[in-house]
């Protein structure tokens, strides 16, 4: 079976970089007795990829993992059992059922929510209207700059790629394109206000938090999160 | 949410913050206000290194096992965070509450390995506790050392309120006991060590003096203080499986050295190679029962989730139902993804099929450890290892498919010729030949890989090498060299590879090793100087040391080159660690006339650590 378990990263998971969650949740499986199936060899490596990674410092509400699991898995009590051994600050949110056909998370992967707030201590004199600024920066029909890549730079209009952005208060929420076609990250994005404003950004200014991250459908190009690709247990 | 002793700005601007924020899974929590006693537990070394250590977990399960106590974790800082800590007057923390270490009642540190002496003291600087046990306030920690190198604490003897001498699992209760009882009858700090003091096993270095002769070796070592006894026996379990094992180990974020389950078989060992500390002071050789550990093997898998479990020991394949073990684990564990991992046995045709069962066969190498090029130095240092046994062993190995080769060895052993140099690169010859003789050239696949590698020899105190004169660095060197040049010489030179160890570093293990108390200002003047995380070679500063030693006018020969006479009193002769001091010298003068001592289970050699009462001692004797 395949299975898509959504799972929320807070407090000090924040430090934990992906390869070592990745490892995390292979000892979890085991911690669980989830029936997670194997690859066949001398070293057998359980069947399980991530959506998207997430940076260290980054907080989540919304991260995704596929699994495949032996037929007689039990997954109307699998989110329980793992949510028994889970570490303090990671809370498995869903476990969905996955059609036999479906694509792998990270495959899919078009966008996701972030929530950007000024770090206590960084704020400037008005939070809200310098994410009021943001946003309308974020508005402008083109946004060219140039985007540093393993190749060397290039030329983006970053305006196209942010699918939303909306100020809310002392807040800044974003829904940015994600995954393996063109994957923005939030500080890119602050990056380019600040460099609009003649400024540079204060690396830790910022408390960023991811939200969800959604797939997309091809025929009405409508946003869809990846657990609601699932059905529920 | 936890709260942290770093600021996110630090966190995310150093190197794995994963080291420094706890949390892991296992991980105990209490109520510090609940607890009478807080124990900060300490591995002197980087995170990755001392979350792989076994006893540690061992003490830290067994300690908050007691609802009034609560032990929690501290590593050294990465050089990184320390230089963040000094400027900014953090002091260093226990990842489980992230309170200061200063606060606690205790600050256990554990020693294996000398090189690891300067990041005591970084320890103790950075929990801003004054290095000196002397200038220790009443608030204070108590600084409690142990394990390996508490053999010969001396040179840490200033630094230091007490010692463990011997296995944790015995006399910590009583110790806490003691501590509280002191507290409550608002007794001092020295009422405490006195009471300490009687405990067995416990050595208050305060409350001993040693005076020196002329030529700087130990005139007299003698308590100065009524409560302290003259002689300081080990402690050890005598029955394994009635004391408390880990059922839930920390399972770090990190990939640490250690990533898997580690099942310990048994303490000891019958070997008595002479060259060995541990298989000295950890005598008798005692073995934990299989049912004991079949269900530690299984509790511990489930708890952690780890997907890999390797048995611990000195040498495995003396565990006397080992086959029994590993088809039980097979069994059990293969099919679950489970990998089995098997150091230290011995190559023979039960070892190679059980091997073949859980490595694959054409990634994995066999690992041989001669110690010794020649036979007759193999003799000197009752290795019973034939050459024999090795190329049988390897030929074996090479028809079910192995064609990887490693071979460990030690160079500047005592007596050592240039014959026994060249027989390293002879013996690895002879490896790499037995592969084309046994391989058809049809089968092979590429050429055999056989890989030697030498260390250089430190003599350890309650070894029967406790009196060997050690080389100097160029001695060394120049072995190594000729090691080297045998090498090239030989046919199948393409298929051999050799590397050896840093000498320096070798020459300072000795004499931190084998070292007295004249040696602890030595250490302070060099971590004062920015030695620190000298096991790493990339902050291994020789230089630092050497000036360090002029500065304090401390020679490195006295403790190294120098020869010992049979009557000289050593530094750590007031411990007892069950190993007589006269089976000692007998053993040291069989080694030189080359004469070989049987193992214990074929014939007792009467070391003397028979008197605790039980292990190999008396099996089959009930």
């Amino acid at each position: 079976m395949k299975v898509r378990i959504k799972f929320s990263k807070q407090g000090i998971m924040k430090f934990i970089g992906h390869l070592d969650i990745m490892r995390y949740f292979q000892k979890a499986m085991r911690r669980a007795q989830v029936k997670i199936c194997y690859s066949g060899g001398f070293s057998p490596h359980q069947i399980m990829s991530f959506a998207a990674p997430l940076g260290v410092g980054i907080t989540s509400n919304g991260e995704y993992l596929d699994i495949e699991t032996e037929d007689n898995e039990d997954l109307s009590t699998m989110k329980e059992r793992l949510n028994r051994t889970m570490a303090e600050g990671i809370v498995i949110e869903s476990v969905r059922r996955l059609p036999e056909d479906a694509k792998n998370a990270m495959s899919i992967v078009a966008a996701a929510d972030y929530t950007l707030s000024f770090r206590p201590g960084y704020e400037p004199k008005q939070p809200e209207s310098w994410m009021k600024a943001a946003e309308n920066f974020g508005r402008q029909e083109h946004l060219y700059i140039t985007k540093k890549t393993k190749k060397g730079e290039k030329e983006l209009d970053l305006a196209s790629m942010i699918y939303e952005i909306q100020a809310h208060g002392p807040e800044l929420k974003l829904r940015l394109s994600t995954g393996s076609g063109e994957n923005i990250k939030p500080e890119l994005f602050l990056d380019s206000f600040y460099a609009s404003l003649g400024q540079e950004r204060h690396p830790f200014a910022f408390l960023i938090q991811r939200e969800e991250v959604y797939a997309r459908r091809e025929n009405t190009g409508e946003f869809i999160s990846l657990e609601a690709l699932g059905e529920p247990v | 949410m936890k709260k942290l002793a770093l600021s996110d700005e630090i966190l995310l601007s150093i190197q794995q913050p994963a080291r420094y924020i706890g949390g892991e899974i296992n991980e105990v929590i209490k109520d510090p206000k609940k607890v009478d006693l807080r124990f900060a537990i300490c591995f002197p070394d980087l995170y990755d290194i001392g979350m792989s250590h076994l006893g540690i977990q061992i003490l830290y399960d067994m300690f908050n096992r007691r609802d009034d106590v609560y032990c929690e974790r501290v590593y050294s800082p990465w050089t990184d965070l320390d230089q963040i800590m000094r400027e900014k007057n953090i002091p260093l923390f226990a990842l489980e509450s992230q309170d200061p270490v200063k606060e606690f009642d205790f600050l256990g540190i554990t020693l294996q390995y000398e090189m690891s002496y300067t990041n005591v003291l970084q320890i103790l600087d950075l929990s801003q506790i004054p290095l000196h046990a002397a200038d220790r306030g009443e608030d204070c920690p108590l600084v409690i050392g142990g394990g390996p190198c508490a053999y010969n604490p001396e040179p840490l003897a200033e630094f230091f309120d007490l010692f463990y001498i011997g296995e944790g699992e015995t006399v910590y209760d009583r110790l806490f006991d003691r501590y509280l009882e002191n507290k409550r009858a608002g007794g001092s700090r020295k009422d405490f060590l006195e009471m300490a003091a009687q405990i067995p096993g416990i050595y208050v270095p305060g409350f001993y003096d040693a005076a020196y002769h002329e030529d700087g070796t130990i005139k007299s070592f003698l308590p100065n203080n009524p409560h302290a006894p003259s002689v300081i026996t080990k402690e050890l379990v005598m029955d394994m499986d009635h004391v408390p094992y880990l059922e839930k180990p920390l399972v770090p974020y990190l990939k640490v050295t250690q990533d898997r389950v580690v099942l310990e078989i048994m303490r000891g060992c019958i070997r008595g190679c002479r060259f060995c500390q541990a298989g000295n002071v950890y005598r008798p050789l005692r073995e934990r029962g299989l049912e004991y550990l079949k269900q530690h093997a299984l509790s511990m898998l489930t708890s952690t989730g780890h997907e890999e479990i390797s048995l611990s020991s000195l040498s495995s394949s003396d565990y006397s139902q080992l086959e029994e073990l590993i088809h039980f684990l097979i069994d059990e564990f293969k099919g679950q993804g489970v990998n089995i991992s098997l150091p230290s046995l011995r190559i023979d045709a039960f070892s190679l099929d059980v091997m073949s069962q859980v490595q694959d066969v054409k990634k994995s190498s066999l690992t041989f450890a001669p110690e010794a090029g020649s036979q007759r130095l193999r003799d000197v240092i009752n290795k019973g290892l034939t050459e024999e046994e090795i190329l049988t062993g390897a030929a074996q190995a090479f028809k079910g498919g192995w064609n990887r080769v490693k071979l460990y060895f030690m160079l500047g052993l005592p007596t050592e010729t240039v014959e026994d140099m060249e027989g390293i690169a002879l013996l690895s010859e002879k490896v790499a030949e037995t592969y084309y003789d046994t391989v058809p050239k049809e089968q092979r696949h590429g050429k055999v890989q056989v890989v030697a590698s030498s260390s250089f020899f430190v003599p350890k105190p309650f070894t029967p090498f406790q009196w060997a004169v050690m080389c100097t660095k160029d001695e060394f060197i120049q072995r190594a060299n000729i090691v080297r040049q045998k090498f090239r010489e030989m046919l199948n030179y393409k298929s051999l590879k050799y590397n050896w160890h840093e000498a320096e570093l070798t020459v300072l293990e000795g004499v931190l090793a084998r070292g007295d108390r004249k040696v602890g200002a030595v250490i302070e003047e060099a971590y004062r100087n920015g030695a620190l995380f000298d096991s790493w070679s990339e902050y291994f500063d020789n230089e630092i040391w050497m000036k360090a030693f002029e500065t304090c006018g401390v020679s490195v020969d006295f403790y190294t080159t120098r020869e010992r006479s049979l009557d000289e009193i050593f530094p750590w002769d007031f411990i007892d660690a069950g190993v007589s001091k006269e089976f000692l010298k007998r053993e040291w003068q069989n080694a030189v006339k080359e004469k070989v001592t049987p193992n214990c289970r074929r014939q007792c050699a009467g070391c003397g650590a028979m008197k605790f009462g039980g292990g190999v001692c008396f099996e089959g004797k009930n």
